[in-house]
């Protein structure tokens, strides 16, 4: 059984509907991508298996989300907040305003570990220590002691990554964990995490609207258009043969080495707008293929010869 | 968008529509005082010394048995001019000053800055007690005071609005075509920085208002017989024991009234969505 | 931190230079010859003359500043005209009830403040909620002097609870600091609601939440912490507006204190006091806003940074 499975889940945020239907798995050790543009619900879909809807405003209005075989949804929040940080813990999308700029960089990671697994405060800040060292940062006793406007982007993610390590989770979510950082730091953060994925046999759910950090380090992607789940399919078949005309083109949106000046192209069109979503299938008003039936009906997200796709046309 | 649009707005909303009924209430009786006022304001009836509020007198009589209810009604007068005369010339000074500063920067910006800086940490009561200290007490005094009491805000205001109106674009723009310093001034940056200060001003009124009472009530301020609020509830403190309503309702108009404009700036401000413009100070 | 208490107190210098220039300019800009508004009434040309030769009246003026500055700083503030007594002495008599007063007035506004304008935030749009915002508009708009009065007719006159006035016993004191604390509780909640509300939305906060920190610790230890930061500097830029409610409210229950003192010389048109008064609050204003920005720079560690 799945470690994180969720089932056909909708969200709505006043009027409106940001995610209709998403579904997928996580198993223990593996790495699952999240992709799409941005408005397309990733960062939403994040906040729901944290159980962090209801802060900003939203409730899932259907389907399940089932964590270790326990259901998410309903759960008394006592109960959300004893998962939360200690066995699904979330590596946030800025690094720059996601610690507290004056609490001591120690003290921030001590507390998790402090909360969650009940140690003492010089046992947590062992703990730290440890963890600081084991993602290579130097003179961990330092940073212990630093505020966080003293460190660089790529020292703050390693410190958010660290708070996320510090009560042992089964779980990870990284939201966008390098779009924040330079190019260099990126690479060298997400080998961090494949890593420790491997090390730990953790499950690490990674959003993400790069697909070259996708290649770099997923087993498995989700593609997410609009709110709805467009593909989903091991990284190997994503590649070789996609499924859905939005991810063929997400595919060629990817630079490559060699290419012919010019030949990089982007997805012609924008992303629609969440107040006035097209009928039929969302990405229709974009797609080359689009037929009648594209601009009537929704299409269903079904197997298809490998992994789920929602597209009529998919097997053309 | 005309001027008077987001004026309407404030008018529509529950809390602007009945401050500015009241403040029309209050302009009104400054301005027709003599007709409005139930008696003469200095007519002296010593009989009828501290007479309670009744039918005669809706608000009661004072020590020398003058009517309560026309002095105050007259007091509008006094408070309202010199309040409103006072904010002008400040807003006035402090547009010309903070705009000067924030245009052209360099020694006379930092000489600026550090007279409003200076004055800002004073409150404004001791600032104004200064300058009654050499100017001596009166209401020409009291205005003098206080448009200079309130000078540092509207400086402070307006240069923060030119410095973020000054790195615009199209200020480079009319500068590389020429334009002299005060056409770009006043042509350009002063029409765009004039919202949130008017509105500042507006409100300042109202602690002038209060102002203009605390230094009356000192006896700094309107000399007798003039009615002035501050004043009136001065001489009855020698009263509070027997005629406690010569304090309760000159503090009550002023109260109302400060109100009122708090309430109606607030609702301007939220006609011109200018709240983060006002709070950058 | 104590070479950025030193820096502080050095840039007060300059402050103070020339807030005493413009006080000591008071007696000169006020019509007539300087010396008729320093001496006694029905004082002997002789000690007009031997006051005129103590503060240098026949030399330049920046060289009587320097004179006048010197015996101020020594102490020496020169003798009241209408009571004939040092100046100094006056002062060292009322300073003590202006400084209990106002730090209970500080103390009351602060603790006030920053409770009521947490709760507000915390349970926005409940009925604290609006209590308190209905509080920080009377607060801010109800003239300080009126309020007084009323509270002086109600829990005085009517009740008999406290003193009417003067400052004998501990309870007169209740109703003077409840007169200014209105003021600086409105103004403190304010800045504190907006703050823990503006806070609250930020990234670090969502990430606590993430951290599974329970809600209650979050608002105490990161967000009111956070909140308190603005607070203390509007509390440091605006600490002298609470010592001006106390001058007020010295006079409207006749307490001792420089603002009585103050008010009373001005409408006396006694100058050396009206002098010495006015140095000592300017002083007060001043100290104030540095123990601000000291407990500003304990609190926030980006604040020392910048200092270095």
């Amino acid at each position: 059984m799945a470690l994180l499975s969720v089932q056909g889940i909708s969200v709505s945020i006043g009027a409106l509907c940001p995610l209709e239907g998403v579904t997928f798995d996580i198993d223990k050790g593996e790495i699952l991508g999240l992709v799409g543009e941005s408005g397309s619900g990733k960062s939403l879909t994040a906040m729901c298996v944290m159980g962090l809807l209801p802060r900003i405003g939203g409730t899932i209005t259907k389907g399940s989300i089932a964590f270790d075989g326990r259901e998410l949804i309903g759960l008394p929040e006592i109960e959300l907040r004893r998962l939360r940080g200690k066995r699904i813990a979330l590596i946030s999308q800025n690094p720059m305003t996601s610690l507290d700029p004056i609490i001591r960089i120690g003290a921030q990671i001590d507390q998790v570990s402090i909360l969650h697994l009940g140690l003492s405060a010089e046992a947590a800040k062992a703990r730290s220590l440890d963890l600081i060292a084991q993602l290579r940062i130097p003179e961990p006793a330092a940073i212990h002691r630093a505020y966080p406007h003293q460190l660089s982007g790529g020292m703050k993610q390693r410190i958010v990554i660290a708070m996320a390590l510090a009560a042992d989770p089964d779980l990870i979510v990284a939201d966008e964990p390098t779009t924040a950082l330079d190019v260099t730091i990126q690479a060298q953060i997400i080998q961090i995490m494949v890593e420790l994925v491997r090390d730990r046999g953790l499950a690490l759910m990674l959003i993400t609207h790069d697909m070259g950090v996708v290649a770099q380090a997923c087993d498995r992607v989700v593609v997410l258009y609009a709110g709805r789940v467009a593909e989903m399919n091991a990284i190997g078949e994503i590649f070789a043969e996609p499924k859905h005309p939005y991810t063929r083109e997400l595919i060629c949106c990817i630079p490559r080495l060699g290419q012919k000046p010019g030949s990089l192209k982007g997805i012609p069109g924008v992303v629609p707008s969440i107040v006035d979503y097209p009928d039929g299938c969302r990405f229709n008003p974009r797609c080359s293929n689009a037929q009648a039936l594209c601009r009537d009906r929704a299409p269903a997200l079904e197997p298809k010869s490998s992994g789920l796709a929602a597209c009529h046309f998919s097997e053309v | 968008m005309t001027a008077f649009a987001p004026i309407r707005t404030a008018i529509r909303s529950p809390r602007g529509g009945v401050s500015a009924a009241v403040l029309v209430l209050v302009v009104a009786c400054a301005l027709f005082a003599p007709l409005i006022a139930p008696y003469a304001y200095d007519i002296q009836n010593l009989p009828g010394a501290n007479t309670e509020p009744g039918a005669a007198h809706w608000m009661g009589t004072d020590e020398f048995g003058r009517d309560l209810m026309s002095r105050i009604i007259y007091g509008a007068r006094t408070s309202l001019s010199v309040a409103v005369t006072a904010i002008s010339i400040s807003v006035a000074a402090g547009l010309t000053l903070g705009a000067m500063a924030g245009y052209f920067g360099g020694w006379f910006d930092r000489a600026v800055t550090a007279v409003v800086d200076l004055t800002w940490s004073f409150p404004e009561i001791l600032i104004a007690l200064i300058l009654i200290a050499i100017i001596g007490p009166g209401l020409e005094s009291t205005m003098v005071a206080i448009s200079i009491a309130y000078l540092a805000q509207f400086t402070r205001l307006t240069r923060a609005q030119i410095m973020a109106l000054k790195n615009e674009t199209y200020v480079e723009a009319t500068t590389n075509l020429g334009a002299g310093h005060f056409h770009i001034i006043f042509r350009h940056l002063l029409p765009n920085a004039l919202t949130p200060v008017i509105v500042a001003g507006m409100l300042a009124t109202g602690d002038a208002i209060i102002l203009e009472a605390t230094l009356g009530f000192f006896g700094l301020g309107a000399q007798p017989p003039t009615p002035s609020w501050g004043a009136m509830m001065s001489s009855g403190t020698a009263q509070i024991f027997i005629a406690p309503w010569i304090i309760i309702f000159p503090g009550l108009a002023i109260a109302i009234t400060v109100i009122s404009i708090n309430l109606f700036g607030d609702a301007l401000i939220e006609a011109l969505d200018i709240r983060n413009r006002l709070r950058s100070v | 931190m104590i070479s950025f208490f030193i820096k502080r107190l050095l840039l007060l210098i300059p402050v103070f230079l020339a807030v005493s220039l413009v006080i000591f300019m008071i007696v000169h800009l006020v019509p007539g010859d300087p010396i008729d508004n320093l001496v006694q009434i029905n004082s002997s040309p002789e000690q007009k003359a031997a006051l005129a030769a103590k503060y240098g009246l026949d030399k330049p003026l920046y060289q009587q500043y320097a004179i006048w500055l010197g015996n101020a700083l020594t102490g020496d503030l020169g003798d009241a005209i209408v009571l004939r007594r040092p100046v100094a002495d006056l002062i060292a008599q009322n300073l003590p009830h202006s400084l209990s007063l106002g730090a209970l007035a500080l103390l009351f506004s602060t603790v006030v403040g920053i409770t009521a304008g947490a709760l507000a935030a915390i349970y926005k749009d409940s009925w604290i909620d609006r209590v308190t915002m209905t509080l920080i508009l009377l607060g801010s708009t109800v003239p300080g002097f009126w309020l007084g009065l009323l509270l002086i007719m109600l829990f005085a006159v009517q009740l008999g609870w406290f003193p009417v006035s003067g400052a004998r016993s501990w309870d007169a004191l209740v109703l003077p600091v409840l007169t200014i604390g209105l003021g600086g509780v409105a103004l403190v909640a304010r800045v504190t609601r907006v703050a823990m509300m503006e806070t609250a939305r930020k990234d670090f906060v969502m990430m606590l939440h993430a951290k599974g920190v329970p809600p209650w610790r979050i608002e105490l230890r990161h967000v009111l912490r956070h909140a308190l930061l603005p607070v203390v500097t509007i509390l440091s830029l605006r600490i002298g507006w609470i010592l001006g409610g106390a001058v007020t409210v010295e006079f409207v229950f006749a307490r001792p204190g420089l603002g009585s003192l103050l008010i009373t010389s001005l409408n006396q048109r006694d100058y050396p006091v009206v002098q010495g008064a006015l140095l000592m609050l300017a002083v007060a204003v001043m100290l104030g806003t540095l123990l601000g920005d000291i407990v500003q720079a304990a609190m926030d560690p980006r604040v020392r940074e910048r200092i270095k």
